[in-house]
């Protein structure tokens, strides 16, 4: 790591895999954005280890090692897998899932015969397909990257291009059919471009993985945003960062593979994501939860204060805090409701803990007794409910 | 019997209809002609084949006998003249959108391939809002909608089509009884500029009030024809077999359509009661 950064940026073999990871993070955290909302995200686990096969026979059948005609064979084995998916499901009993972990595990497993048949082999040039297993970025050459960079920029068009129709696909189909609009094509195109995204994938993340590319970055998008626009542009960010990041990574890091590498580095993002999103994150759940909790508890202790002080028929009367420790909240953190619902102006301090209700909280917690609904409206939980009935409820 | 020979061409003529579901029949041998302009209720039991008939009429069913006409053509060269609006169930309401974008929807079909909706759309979507009286709520993320307010979602969806035929299922399910008041009277505005509406209605209690026409389906027609003349007890026994207890319902029958709904009426959400009988 002591690599000055104006090598970095100049190295060939870097700017290559650097360029390649781009571009697969790109076309799959953009397809994987349709995969995921669709869910169908296993489809595209199902189709990269069906790519296996499809990549070894087209080595045996050309004895070529030139990654386009490989990846033609990944093209082919993948929308056949897909292809027999769909026909399992539609004409048998078997369910959508154990379809994909059925094609999956025969396809996965004649590709793995395939390669080691492959590797016993005498002749020397059977070197390299292993690559496709795990991924290489470092193997990636500059013809490559043409080749995927092409692959990026049909599945980019197609989905400029076919924006509202794919926008109606994912969320209403029948919808769609009953505009007239050509559901089964727009299958077809998608199902292609989720198969073109996982190939130009394949030779930097690996059959194996590759399947996390396409959720992975859709997934986390989700959590941030509400918007179908955003979500495949931030999708497209997260992809793009892992990628350049595990590829690069992996590349400067000797006998590192690089796409459990990008994997990893995705995961982290997913992580995040799931922790701390607004509105979707667990942190933020959580956080939500414990104000209303809290909200909900205050209340409680108000209308305690309230008995007491209708018990007592004074609203000068004083009340250690310790009578009103409520669901098992310590000393503490009844001060500290207190101390909240006294600068909220409902509370207040009559003496060193001795607490009373003002006229403002009786007016909150006995509206009736008022004429009229005082409270002020913030969120709080009470303020919606009928009032005067609610007190045994929960 | 009650579908005699209009001589205008029916709205929606289905003949001979026949869709089986592996070896179950869902539909057997159902005829049904729907003469323009008439509000139709298709009522009976669960498992009935309501949705089913509405689908297969859409053409998102392939039947195994029988066709579907609409205004005399087959449904594919009539798609700008029929809208849909589906169960409320039957999307993923957690999908990344807001409700003017749903709405908006109902214009892709005559947009045609590759073009965008623009500022006429988006106009025409708001209005259909303002016709359900959500436009307030165009800008919401749908996951945060009640279920009546998708549920005119929907509706405002097919609006913006301005289609002849509106086929709905169950448009009132999960609703307050407000937003039904709401609905029925778009059902009549409807009505009123000469559309046709066909709705799977589950309250049987209401259908003389709402609707003029009405269909009794049990995988077969039962009985399908203007309210005062199919909708009676003898039908209703037909459709729904011995469980329907019936003497309270008929005579609320025969005293037909109250003119106020009382508000605080319970809605069963969808269950198959006869009518609080039973």
């Amino acid at each position: 790591m002591a690599l000055a950064l104006p090598d970095l940026a100049l190295d060939y073999t870097l700017r290559t895999v650097a360029l390649g990871a781009m571009l697969l993070g790109l076309s799959s955290g953009v397809v994987g954005t349709y995969a995921v909302l669709r869910r169908e995200s296993l489809l595209g686990d199902a189709m990269s280890h069906a790519a296996l096969p499809g990549i070894a026979l087209a080595f045996l059948l050309t004895r070529s090692k030139e990654t386009a005609v490989l990846l033609a064979g990944a093209v082919a084995a993948g929308w056949l897998g897909s292809l027999l998916v769909n026909a399992i499901t539609r004409t048998t009993r078997v369910k959508l899932d154990s379809a994909l972990g059925l094609i999956l595990s025969v396809f996965f497993g004649f590709g793995l015969v395939l390669l080691t048949f492959i590797q016993k082999q005498p002749d020397a040039s059977q070197a390299g397909l292993d690559r496709f297993l795990f991924g290489q970025a470092a193997s990636l050459l500059r013809r490559d990257v043409i080749v995927m960079g092409a692959g990026v920029v049909a599945v980019l068009l197609a989905v400029l291009l076919l924006w509202k129709e794919f926008k109606l696909l994912v969320f209403d189909p029948d919808f769609a059919r009953v505009l007239g609009l050509r559901v089964r094509l727009l299958e077809v195109i998608l199902t292609s471009m989720i198969v073109l995204a996982i190939v130009v994938g394949l030779q930097t993340v690996g059959v194996v993985l590759m399947s996390a590319m396409v959720v992975a970055p859709a997934a986390a998008a989700r959590q941030w945003t509400d918007r179908l626009g955003l979500m495949v542009l931030l999708s497209a960010l997260f992809g793009v960062v892992a990628g350049m990041t595990g590829a690069l990574v992996s590349s400067l890091t000797p006998r590192l593979p690089t796409g459990p590498t990008i994997v990893l580095v995705v995961s982290g993002l997913v992580l995040v994501s799931l922790l701390f999103a607004p509105n979707r994150g667990l942190v933020w759940n959580w956080a939500r939860e414990r104000a209303r909790r809290g909200q909900v508890r205050a209340e409680g202790m108000l209308r305690q204060l309230a008995a007491l002080a209708e018990h007592h028929g004074s609203l000068e009367h004083g009340h250690p805090s310790a009578v009103l420790r409520a669901s098992g909240w310590s000393a503490d953190q009844v001060v500290q409701v207190l101390h909240d619902l006294e600068s909220a102006g409902y509370v207040r301090q009559v003496s060193a803990d001795r607490w009373a209700i003002t006229a403002t909280g009786m007016a909150r917690v006995r509206p009736a007794t008022e004429g009229d609904d005082l409270s002020d409206g913030a969120g709080h939980p009470a303020a919606s409910r009928p009032e005067g009935t609610g007190e045994g409820q929960s | 019997m009650g579908d005699r020979q209009n001589r205008t061409v029916s709205a929606v003529e289905v003949q001979d209809l026949t869709v089986a579901y592996r070896e179950q029949p869902a539909l057997w041998d159902v005829d049904l002609s729907v003469p323009p302009g008439v509000l139709l209720a298709i009522v009976g039991p669960n498992g009935a084949g309501k949705t089913t008939l509405l689908k297969a009429i859409l053409g998102l069913l392939r039947p195994v006998a029988g066709q579907v006409l609409i205004f005399g053509q087959p449904v594919e060269q009539q798609r700008r003249r029929i809208s849909y609006v589906p169960q409320r169930g039957s999307v993923d309401w957690d999908f990344p959108t807001s409700v003017l974008d749903v709405v908006m929807m109902g214009t892709y079909g005559e947009l045609g391939w590759i073009r965008r909706p623009g500022r006429r759309e988006r106009e025409r979507a708001l209005a259909a809002l303002d016709q359900v009286g959500m436009r307030e709520l165009s800008d919401r993320q749908i996951s945060q909608l009640s279920g009546g307010q998708q549920q005119r979602v929907f509706l405002a969806r097919a609006l913006v089509q301005d289609a002849d035929i509106y086929l709905m299922d169950e448009p009132f399910q999960g609703v307050d009884a407000l937003t039904e008041r709401a609905i029925v009277t778009l059902l009549q505005e409807l009505r009123a500029q000469g559309k046709t509406v066909i709705a799977v209605h589950h309250d049987l209690q209401t259908v003389p009030e709402y609707f003029d026409w009405v269909m009794l389906l049990n995988v077969r027609r039962i009985a399908c024809g203007p309210v005062s003349e199919v909708f009676n007890e003898q039908n209703l026994r037909l459709t729904y077999g011995g469980r329907f207890a019936m003497a309270a319902f008929a005579r609320e029958v025969e005293e037909a359509a109250p003119a106020i709904v009382t508000p605080d009426r319970s809605r069963s959400g969808g269950g198959n009661h006869g009518a609080g009988a039973a």
